[in-house]
């Protein structure tokens, strides 16, 4: 065991003999892991009677479901930016944490799954918890593969983090059979640094650069949007510099919140489906669009045919899959958002657009008129959600990492909280998956534990996954859960209301006294239903040492607006 | 960036492409390259997978009919696949191909005169084996040709005919040994767009 360990820090490269289970956790210390949320079973447990002998090194979390580990996995990326790691037996174990692998898949979330498999010479079997985990996560991982002999393991995890980490991250599953957890292999340890057939990092064209400078040059109404690979970049700075210069407004896509500062006389707010109405509307006024770091979903453009039909289409974007994919660019730029700003911005001119940008200001007066104000301070009996992040934002100085759910909460979370600081938000964009904030919360939580952690999810989602509340429990991880309760699936129960005339088709929950269940777990809570006790709960919360749940009871039918018909187009958003 | 498509052919409307698509030669990397087009419901009408020149590299032909801009953004998926070497679309006019087809009759359609036989010249078939109770026919030629043989042979009766799917040849003179040789030195994903390579 000594001299294994000694092995372990990655000074000492010589061979040596040692089974494929160890050689899983010796691979994962050399890539300087030290955090595992998973959930051990018959086809994984030799990798964790392994593990048994490094809990000084690494640190394991038992969650409470695989969909716990993998979103979990990806709070602890998204935070860090650094690969998150879950493991799972074979089958059951597998296919429970497909949920996560899908979501960290469209996100562009970098996760190394490792599951367990049946020996090898049952592959095909139907045996004990088998399944064709390899088949299933094909279409749902950015590589993966079977080790079926552990002279493969090292290589493979050497890839599997390269892979996950570079170009645009995504999810990586490695499904280890048992046969090659038992078998011996010779060690050694060396980082993959390429691979023939896979080029993360596009050479950038330097003419591209120049067409794009052109174009913004001479645009009228510039207009720039940021998205996730702004943050995976490391671009939040450079963003700023171009919009400085060159005085252009910035809207942010949801996975793009928190790269762009919140008060800056430029930034005209939130894109997509419920976001702000300016940056909606003159989506159809702009002569040029600088798209960054963003892929054009569906909940941003609305209907495609309708979308920027002014503008000449500047797409910076490291994934050459993604140009031209949605909509048609004028120059596109394939490459990593921070080098290609690198280059354009000496390439820009400076210029004032004070005009058009007061163009959104004008819009922002409607909307808070009519939709922002009533959110943020309503008079009415019930509270509002508006009203509960509005305090979440203020007392937490916007400073805090706001883990979402997916629904309203999550709508008016991001329209709401006022992000300050790059890649403080944790949210599930593009799969949409309800049950994500709890575990996600655990995982931003252990990877930033100075950081105040604030999971905000509705009744419904919170009860997909509330088993990660033991999790929580068991190793004391503070983060603070806030559920705004209005006992509906809202955001179906809007749109049942908005379009399918009030037919309210099994959106209505009974729900069970949370705070008891929390309770039960051990960990310390309350409910609020009167503005008068808001402000107090929400601050006990916040400064409450260790984990903490909040129940709000929140008015039943509230509608996020505005909102962008779905299939409909962003002129037509409706502030009522 | 130059369009390989430089005709006027309407991006919307349906038209037949063949695909030629190189990879490392793992297993599993078949199902990795059809789900691109199971998720997008597309056909696949022709798919041959083989071992290219070079070793561990095997060469994918897939013929489909459909727009340009499905075409373009199917090969830019299948491109993203970190074990695809290079993907490339071709028009019907930038390749040569050929499929082969082997036609199985009953010997006794050649007893008694030489009809048969003189269609087998005719269509420039060649006879592969003969048995006592069948013969085999083999003929090369595109898909109409062989077909044309297998209307012509059916009124004295096909007992099995099978058709392989396309092999392409390029009409590029890229070498698949020096794009494979600039892949390793690349840093970029560039050479396996088709720009470049002709």
């Amino acid at each position: 065991m000594e001299t294994l360990q000694k092995s372990s820090t990655g000074k000492t490269k010589k061979k040596m003999r040692i089974t494929g289970s160890e050689a899983v956790i010796l691979s994962l210390l050399e890539e300087g892991v030290d955090t595992i949320f998973g959930y051990p079973g018959g086809a994984i447990m030799p990798i964790y009677d392994s593990l048994y002998h490094y809990q000084d090194k690494i640190n394991h979390l038992l969650v409470r479901h695989e969909q716990g580990a993998a979103h979990a996995a990806q709070g602890y990326a998204r935070v860090t930016g650094r690969v998150g790691v879950c493991f799972a037996t074979s089958g059951p174990g597998a296919t429970n944490l497909m949920t996560g692998i899908a979501d960290a898949q469209i996100d562009s979330t970098p996760i190394v799954c490792i599951t367990g498999q049946v020996p090898a010479h049952l592959l095909g079997s139907d045996a004990f918890q088998e399944s064709d985990v390899l088949g299933i996560s094909m279409p749902v991982t950015k590589w993966n593969f079977q080790i079926t002999s552990p002279e493969e393991i090292p290589d493979a995890i050497a890839r599997a983090f390269y892979i996950a980490k570079t170009g645009r991250p995504g999810p990586v599953l490695l499904d280890i059979t048992k046969n090659a957890q038992f078998g011996e292999l010779d060690f050694e340890y060396k980082p993959c640094e390429k691979i023939r057939s896979y080029h993360p990092y596009p050479e950038i064209n330097i003419r591209d650069i120049e067409d794009a400078a052109k174009v913004i040059n001479s645009a009228k109404k510039p207009y720039i949007l940021v998205g996730h690979g702004v943050l995976i970049s490391g671009a939040e700075k450079k963003v700023l510099e171009l919009s400085e210069k060159a005085n252009i407004p910035v809207a942010s896509t949801l996975l793009g919140l928190s790269s762009f500062p919140p008060d800056h006389p430029n930034y005209v707010g939130y894109l997509g489906m419920h976001g702000n109405y300016g940056p909606n509307v003159l989506t159809n006024e702009c002569d040029v669009l600088i798209a960054i770091g963003m892929r054009f979903d569906d909940r941003v453009t609305g209907d495609v045919n309708q979308y920027a039909v002014k503008a000449k289409v500047i797409h910076i974007e490291i994934d050459p899959s993604e140009i031209d994919k949605i909509i048609k660019t004028e120059v596109a730029i394939n490459a990593d958002a921070k080098q290609a700003l690198e280059l354009l911005i000496p390439k820009v001119n400076k210029a004032n657009h004070k005009e058009w940008i007061e163009e959104f200001r004008k819009l922002d007066k409607i909307e808070y008129d009519k939709v922002i104000k009533h959110d943020l301070y309503p008079t009415g009996e019930k509270l509002k959600m508006g009203e509960v992040v509005r305090m979440i934002s203020e007392i937490s100085k916007g400073e805090a990492i706001l883990v979402t759910d997916v629904g309203q909460h999550q709508m008016i979370a991001s329209r709401y909280y006022k992000f300050r600081r790059p890649n403080h938000i944790v949210t599930s964009g593009g799969l949409g998956t309800m049950g994500f904030a709890l575990p996600a919360s655990m995982g931003a939580q252990i990877g930033q534990k100075e950081e105040k952690v604030i999971a905000i999810a509705g009744d419904g989602g919170f009860q997909m996954t509330i088993q990660e509340l033991g999790t929580i429990s068991q190793y004391n991880i503070p983060v603070k859960i806030v559920v705004l309760n209005n006992n509906f699936l809202g955001m179906v129960r809007q749109w049942q209301q908005l379009f399918f005339e009030k037919r309210y088709s099994f959106t209505e929950m009974t729900n069970p006294d949370f705070v008891k269940i929390v309770d039960g777990y051990g960990i310390a809570c309350n409910r609020v239903s009167k503005r008068e006790d808001l402000q107090h709960a929400l601050q006990t919360m916040y400064d409450h040492d260790g984990p903490y749940f909040l129940e709000v009871k929140v008015e039943m039918e509230e509608n996020v607006f505005p909102m962008v018909p779905s299939g409909d187009s962003v002129s037509n958003i409706r502030l009522e | 960036m130059t369009d390989i498509y430089q005709d006027s052919t309407d991006p919307q409307v349906e038209r037949q492409f063949t695909l030629s698509i190189l990879t490392e030669d793992k297993p599993g990397l078949l199902n990795t390259v059809t789900i691109v087009f199971t998720r997008r419901k597309l056909n696949i009408e022709m798919i041959n997978v083989s071992a290219s020149e070079v070793a561990g590299v095997s060469r994918y032909t897939i013929v489909l009919t459909t727009t340009k801009d499905q075409v373009e953004k199917v090969i830019k998926q299948i491109r993203k696949h970190v074990d695809v070497l290079g993907a490339f679309v071709y028009e019907e006019d930038e390749i040569h191909y050929q499929e082969i087809a082997l036609y199985k009759v009953p010997t006794e359609i050649f007893i008694g005169g030489v009809e048969v036989e003189q269609i087998i010249r005719a269509n420039n078939a060649r006879i592969l084996v003969i048995e006592k109770d069948y013969i085999v026919i083999e003929k090369t030629g595109h898909k109409h040709e062989t077909t044309a043989l297998f209307d012509t042979l059916q009124k004295y009766g096909v007992l099995e005919f099978v058709r392989s799917g396309r092999v392409s040849i390029s009409k590029s003179k890229r070498k698949t040994e020096h794009f494979l040789e600039e892949l390793e030195k690349s840093t970029t994903h560039s050479l396996s767009n088709n720009n470049g390579i002709n």
